[in-house]
């Protein structure tokens, strides 16, 4: 009443309601919308990070498989095959693998075989090459072809292609979904927008009526739907972490599975996500309440 | 000026508010609602515009405030031709234009002294610069007592009082008022008119709507009166008792 009124302590208040009935379920869904754009990122990073993780390990490894001429014994090939190989640029260690190693490695496919000696396994030798600048395949090829080695060079390339596609499908999709969601938050903020300014017409129409202007009357609704997008972000993104963490700490540096390994700072990638919010928000609403105002 | 219902076009001149030459309008592709309106009307004039329900006074209303424009014809506000008037500014001109509409359209989680602010705050002007002036008007409209109201809890009377302190808040030009006794009591109609008096006096131009013809024969006011979208000519009234 007036006479507990002081006009000189009165503030303007604020042109919007400070709180609508319909702001929970729009916070649910645009963290809901957050949340699972954070995860397709920490995905993403973690695919990203797993197929480099295997590339890498490829990449530095070659494998060539010596078959004995003549009379040579294999052990023989092996070994000039690895003294070949020895020395050249871009080759760091050569390792001719025992017998066993090569029988071990076929053991799957023949079974327990008695004499070896009856077999004709091809001999194994391992090249680790300079990850920084490693020896072509071609160029092992030419080393042990000078050495009239019957030997065939494996570096591992059509795995790493096959790796690298895959660690490309992966990334494209992740990207593909993570744009899909922000797309789909920012359609139902512009929805709630036009939902909102439906609501709050009389305010429209009043401001509208009493000499506001058009950007006046949006950047209330551009700042409101911001700061409810920025709080949904925010919580989104805190779900989002939350549950990377949690993935992290089960399974250590590989996450929940090698092929997702999860490091903690991937999870610095849900930061932005309030933000990014926010600015969606508020760019569907300005959009959505201009296009409005100028139907009244 | 004439007191006849076709106060219509005359001459230019500094002293003319607005004036209409030969306007039509119409929503979408609708039918006119107003066909071939002329009229011009001097600054600090008082008149009363008078018609059935869909005769086009509410339409017209519009026009003057900018919610709408002719389809046809000339409009000339402030000196300014409206029908070339940019979107950008519109605003401006709005703001030389108090409106109390028939529905009110008071904010109702806005407090009534927040609610007659709204065109001061609008206009750019700091809280300490209007609030006594806010203060001082709604007690000269009798809401001295309910400044911190919510309109749902003020009575019919007082939120017309209400919408007339938030029309005439920033010192239009012009005061606009759609049916503004429709909803009150006799006593009431009277007070709210003697308040647009008031403000005529101090120079405001006012044109107000009204089913009302008890309160048009006594005030002796010129009539603009509309039949089906046109001015027609209409006896003048008595004197105010």
């Amino acid at each position: 009443m007036s006479d507990v009124f002081d006009i000189t302590r009165w503030r303007p208040a604020p042109y919007l309601p400070q709180a609508e009935a319909r702001d929970p379920a729009l916070i649910f869904v645009i963290a809901v919308l957050c949340f699972l754009a954070c995860l397709t990122a920490l995905g993403a990073l973690a695919g990203d990070r797993g197929a480099r993780g295997w590339t890498g390990q490829l990449v530095g490894e070659a494998t060539v498989i010596v078959r004995a001429r003549g009379g040579e014994t294999p052990d023989a090939a092996a070994a000039r095959a690895a003294e070949a190989l020895a020395g050249l640029p871009g080759v760091t260690e050569v390792r001719a693998l025992e017998r066993e190693k090569a029988y071990e490695l076929i053991r799957p496919w023949l079974g327990d075989i008695a004499d070896l000696d009856d077999l004709p396994v091809p001999r194994l030798v391992a090249v680790t090459l300079d990850r920084k600048q490693p020896a072509t395949a071609a160029a092992l090829d030419k080393a042990l072809t000078a050495q009239d080695l019957d030997a065939v060079v494996d570096d591992h390339s059509m795995w790493i292609k096959d790796i690298r596609h895959a660690a490309g499908v992966v990334r494209g999709t992740a990207i593909a979904i993570f744009l899909l969601i922000a797309i789909a938050a920012g359609a139902v903020v512009a929805f709630a927008t036009r939902a909102g300014l439906a609501a709050r017409r009389d305010v429209v129409e009043v401001m509208h009526l009493i000499g506001a202007e058009d950007s006046q009357i949006s950047s209330l609704f551009e700042l409101r739907f911001a700061r409810i997008a920025a709080l949904s972000g925010a919580i989104g993104a805190v779900s989002a972490g939350l549950l990377g963490g949690i993935l992290r700490m089960i399974g250590g540096g590989e996450g929940i599975t090698p092929a997702l390994p999860i490091a903690w700072i991937d999870l610095l990638a849900v930061l932005p996500c309030p933000v990014l919010a926010a600015l969606v928000a508020a760019l569907a609403a300005r959009i959505t309440a201009r296009r409005l105002i100028k139907g009244l | 000026m004439s007191r006849n219902a076709n106060a219509a076009a005359g001459d230019a001149s500094a002293d003319e508010i607005l004036r209409f030459t030969n306007v039509s309008m119409r929503y979408g592709r609708g039918p006119d609602v107003l066909s071939d309106v002329s009229l011009s009307l001097p600054r600090g004039s008082f008149h009363f515009i008078t018609g059935v329900s869909g005769a086009g006074k509410s339409s017209l209303l519009k026009l003057i405030y900018l919610a709408a424009r002719p389809s046809a014809g000339g409009f000339r506000l402030f000196g300014e031709d409206v029908t070339r008037m940019s979107a950008r500014d519109l605003p401006m001109a709005r703001r030389k234009i108090g409106v109390v509409s028939q529905d009110l359209l008071l904010l109702d989680h806005l407090s009534a002294f927040d609610n007659t602010a709204l065109p001061l705050r609008i206009a750019g002007h700091k809280s300490a610069e209007y609030r006594n002036d806010v203060a001082e008007l709604l007690t000269w409209v009798g809401l001295g007592a309910r400044m911190q109201a919510l309109p749902p809890t003020l009575a019919g009377g007082e939120k017309q009082r209400l919408a007339i302190a938030r029309a005439v808040v920033g010192r239009p030009e012009i005061l606009l008022a759609d049916e503004p006794t429709g909803n009150v009591d006799h006593e009431m109609a009277l007070r709210i008119y003697r308040l647009f008096v008031e403000l005529n006096r101090l120079g405001t131009t006012v044109i107000i709507a009204t089913h009302d013809q008890d309160l048009v024969a006594r005030s002796g006011r010129p009539v603009l009166h509309l039949d089906k979208g046109r001015l027609t000519p209409l006896a003048s009234q008595g004197p105010v008792g």
